[in-house]
Order: C-alpha cells, then structure tokens, then sequence
C-alpha cells in the first residue's frame, strides 16, 4: 500500500509545487504587460463609483477626541524638503512665504501666512491614513479650501483644484510633489490646508507652512508643503498625466480606499 | 445536490451528478479570487508588517503582531516574528528569506507567498481591488443561486436529524471515517456548518473589514468603524479572518484528499461523482 501511496503523495506535492511556480510566474507576467495593469485599473472607476453612491455628497468623516490624539504623528515621505528657497524659508519663520492661486479662476491671488489665518478656518482631529496600511491620529487648524476658492472667483470649467509643493521627490532637487481633488472635495467642509497641527504652528516634518487634509482620502493626498494651486479642466498634461506624484507611480488617483 | 442521473453499472458504483454548472464554474472563480486576494493582501501587508488594536497605529500601545527582520554586525540576518510581546525566530519564511534568485530580502512574507513577488504596493493594490470585484460579485451571485435554486435549504442546511447526529460526526471526522456509499452523496452535519460558517460568517465579515479600512467609506455612519474596534483592529481582525479562511481552506483540501481525492475533484468539474456500494464497510 505505501508503495502506491508514497510515489502518489510525492507526486502531488510536486505537481503543487509546479503549479504555484507557474501562477506565479504569470502573476509576475502579468504585472509587467501594459494590458493588465489596465484592466486592474478599471477597478478604481467601481470603487470611485460605489464609494460615491453609497455616501452622501458631504458625508463627514469621523472626528475624535483630544484624548485620541496619538502621541507622535509620524512624518512619511519627506521629513524636510532640504532646497535653499525651503530652508530660506524656514530661517525667516515663512514670513515671505506666499500661497499663489491661479488657473482657471476670475481673480488669480496670493495670499501670506497672515491672510490665510484671517480667512475662515476650521479644527478638526482626524485620522491620517496612510497607504501602507498605518493610521495616526491628530489635531488640524487651517483655512477651509473653500473659502480660498471664494476668495479667487472659479471659472465655471474648473474641475480640479491642483496642489503643487515645495519638496523635491528626486535627490537632485527635481520631480516636485504634486496633488490634485475634485471640486467636490474642494468643497467639503473638512478640507482645510492646515497650518496648525495638535495647536502648535505645522512642524517642517508634517508640512510647514501649509498641507491639505482632504479627510476622506488616504495620506498620499494630503499634500505637505503647499505653495501654489491651480484651477484646471484636466490634469492630464500635468507631469505624468494621472493627477499626482503617486498617482504617476501607479497609484490610484481616487484615494478613498 | 440534486437528481440522481447516473444509473447503477454492474460493478456495484455508479456516477451521480452532484455539483450543478453554476456551483462548479462559481467555486472555482472563488477559488482563483481568494487565492488573488489573498497573497495580494500580504503583499500589501508587506508595506506595513504591523498589526495593532484600536484606532490608530499610534496611541501608545504596542502592536499586536510585528514581523521585521535584524542584522548583526557579523551582517548575519535574522527574521522574527513578534506575537503579543513574544518573540519568534521565523529566518527563512518571515521577517527575512530567500528570493528566487538566492537573496535575502527583508519582507514579512516571502516572495513566493505574495502577488507581486517583491515590494510593490500599487501593483498589490491593483490586484487586491480588481479581485474583491470578482469576489464579491461571484460570491452574492452564488448566494442568490443557493436561495432560489434551493441549494441552501436542500443542501447547505443542516436537518434535526444532522443537528443529532452532530456528535457522531465529530468522532467520525475524528478518526477520518467518512460517509461512504448513498451517504456521500449529501453533505455530512460538520461539513454544512462549515460552509455555512465560512459563507455567512467569514466571507462577509473580510469583506466588511476591508471596507472599514476605506476612509471615505468610514464617512458612511460616524463612528461604524469604532464598533469593531477602531480602523486598526478592522485591519488585524481583516488578517486573522484571511488566515483563518486559510485554515478552512487546508482542512478542506485534506478533507478531499483523504475521502477520495480524484473522485471529489471530477465531481467539483464535470460535476460527477462515483457512489461505490461497499459492502465491506456497512
């Protein structure tokens, strides 16, 4: 009996072996054409969808206490954005920093530090999300988005609201973060560029002066370091065409998830 | 398991159709979807070899699951894995192991057990999302079926007289006596509360921990996630769920193999199943 049986297990377990040497093989294959990789893609216009069907336009996202702030927010991606003007910068206090607004808006404006804290603002503490899998809770003070898109008039083509920041993703100061939101989330009460964080002023390693939270969306959308915003109709002509520094890396443009 | 068809050939066994079309095609794009999800999942895992309890990864508590790796001045790695506050040598499989190619790699799950084979998160992402479709869609697709073809009620649903019988049957599994004959041609009592279980408990509950892993679904009621813990415990309970169906899955390939391996196999493709009449046993 165990003469039949052994060569029969053996053979099984290799014939297992093979064919999970072959799946993956193929998986790896398949990863590596430009046809998969777009049919995995279509995903993001489900989730999108779904996501969006099921909650409502302005649904907030969860708020904590104080008490569930966590102790150390954890700085991801870039900790200093290291370039002369950004130290420059950082060795004034931001005193000449300036938030430029233009694009597809009626009046293109920039406003300082001190005109971004006089226009209306919200607190919120929220969890950050990252894309890796961790959360990390904290306190955000900053000017609602909205009351910037106010300021600057939309023109009626504007789709998206594009953020461009001060750190250099390359080690020879080029390949600039970038970020971009609907103007549904635009919109939202709770999407604030923050320049506060647990009541004290940004810290350079979360952003300085100026991040977004857009609190429905994972980490990589909160873009830190903020100096500009451009109203657009499409960010395809943008550096790699899908609306954000991961975005060109391969990951989703909608974030949600 | 519906009309017998086969018809009784002289050597005392004959093939009964056991498992209709839908049934088969939908295991089997189960299978494939789980097994996608799966080593996505821990590809994605991968980015973040942390398990914790709560709301946030950071609230002062130690993770509940840490698997990582260390290198000694010597450059010896080693790969552990740390389990409530205990700590596990796991070199070669967790925390630090071998590539293909022969080289170590600091990964919390080797390469030969994530989609893609090496650290790369969108990609995993890519996989990981595109299959839940499959998965989710397949998975209320055979639950519909089960409700109006009766498969649930006929098939899935245990009798009284297998609720009895309940004790027998885990001595029976015990001891790998299994239902032979006319009897194999039902599912037996523990078998049926498996899959109920796995279908009605395990299934839906993955599926909801990886909802609540979603931020924006997080602004569906305020505070849902909480009920389950916080995000992070969505996460780690997401893990233990996808290893526990882990678990259901090896007991039922060993449960196949052990009851008839080719036999279980033809009936779960063609749909056929050979019912030997053993007078040896009865």
């Amino acid at each position: 009996m165990n003469d039949i049986i052994k060569p029969r297990r053996r053979f099984l377990a290799r014939a297992a072996a093979a064919a999970s040497t072959l799946f993956l093989a193929g998986c790896d294959r398949l990863s590596h054409t430009t046809w998969f990789p777009r049919v995995l893609a279509a995903a993001e216009n489900l989730n999108r969808g779904a996501a969006h069907a099921i909650t409502p336009r302005k649904s907030m996202a969860q708020e904590f206490a104080e008490a569930d702030r966590s102790p150390e927010f954890r700085s991801n991606g870039t900790a200093n954005p290291g370039t002369d003007e950004y130290r420059a910068m950082v060795a004034n206090g931001f005193a000449d920093y300036r938030l430029a607004v233009a694009g597809l808006v009626g009046k293109p404006k920039s406003f300082s530090l001190a005109e971004l804290r006089a226009l209306p603002s919200r607190t919120q503490v929220t969890r950050h999300d990252c894309v890796e899998g961790w959360s990390a809770i904290a306190k955000w003070k900053g000017v609602k988005l909205s009351a910037i898109l106010d300021a600057v008039e939309p023109a009626p083509g504007a789709r998206y609201v594009m953020f461009y920041c001060a750190d250099p993703m390359e080690e020879d100061g080029t390949d600039f973060y970038y970020e971009s939101i609907d103007m549904d989330d635009a919109h939202h009460p709770q999407t604030i560029l923050a320049y506060d964080m647990n009541d004290a002023m940004l810290p350079v390693a979360n952003g300085a002066p100026l991040r977004l939270r857009v609190e429905r969306q994972l980490g990589y959308k909160q873009a830190k370091y903020v100096t500009a915003i451009a109203l657009v109709d499409s960010f395809g002509n943008v550096a790699g065409g899908k609306g954000g520094y991961w975005e060109d890396q391969g990951y989703q443009w909608y974030a949600g998830i | 398991m519906p009309h017998v068809e086969g018809q009784v050939v002289p050597a005392g066994s004959y093939l009964y159709y056991r498992h209709r079309l839908p049934v088969r095609v939908m295991h089997w794009v189960n299978v494939a979807a789980l097994t996608i999800m799966f080593m996505s999942g821990l590809q994605i895992f991968n980015a973040h070899a942390e398990l914790n309890w709560g709301k946030s990864s950071y609230d002062g508590t130690p993770p509940v699951l840490t698997i990582s790796s260390r290198q000694n001045a010597q450059g010896e790695i080693t790969g552990y894995t740390r389990v409530f506050g205990h700590e596990f040598d796991t070199t070669g499989v967790l925390g630090a192991s071998k590539a293909s190619n022969g080289r170590w790699v600091h990964a919390a799950f080797p390469s030969w057990l994530t989609i893609p084979n090496y650290k790369w998160l969108s990609m995993a992402r890519a996989w990981h999302f595109f299959f839940a479709w499959v998965f989710v869609v397949n998975g209320l697709a055979f639950v519909l079926y089960a409700i109006f073809s009766r498969h649930l009620a006929r098939d899935l649903t245990p009798t009284g007289a297998d609720l009895k019988g309940i004790g027998a049957s885990i001595r029976d599994h015990l001891r790998f006596r299994h239902p032979a004959g006319e009897e194999a041609k039902r599912y037996n009592v523990l078998q049926k509360l498996a899959y109920l279980v796995i279908i009605f408990v395990l299934l839906p509950l993955v599926i909801l921990m990886g909802l609540a892993m979603s931020p924006w679904l997080n602004s569906l009621f305020t505070g849902w996630v909480d009920i389950f813990g916080g995000r992070q415990a969505a996460r780690t309970i997401h893990f233990v769920v996808a290893w526990l169906l882990v678990a259901f899955v090896l007991i039922h390939v060993f449960e196949v193999i052990i009851t008839g391996l080719w036999n279980n196999l033809r009936s779960m493709i063609t749909g056929r199943y050979r019912v030997t009449r053993e007078s040896v046993h009865e």
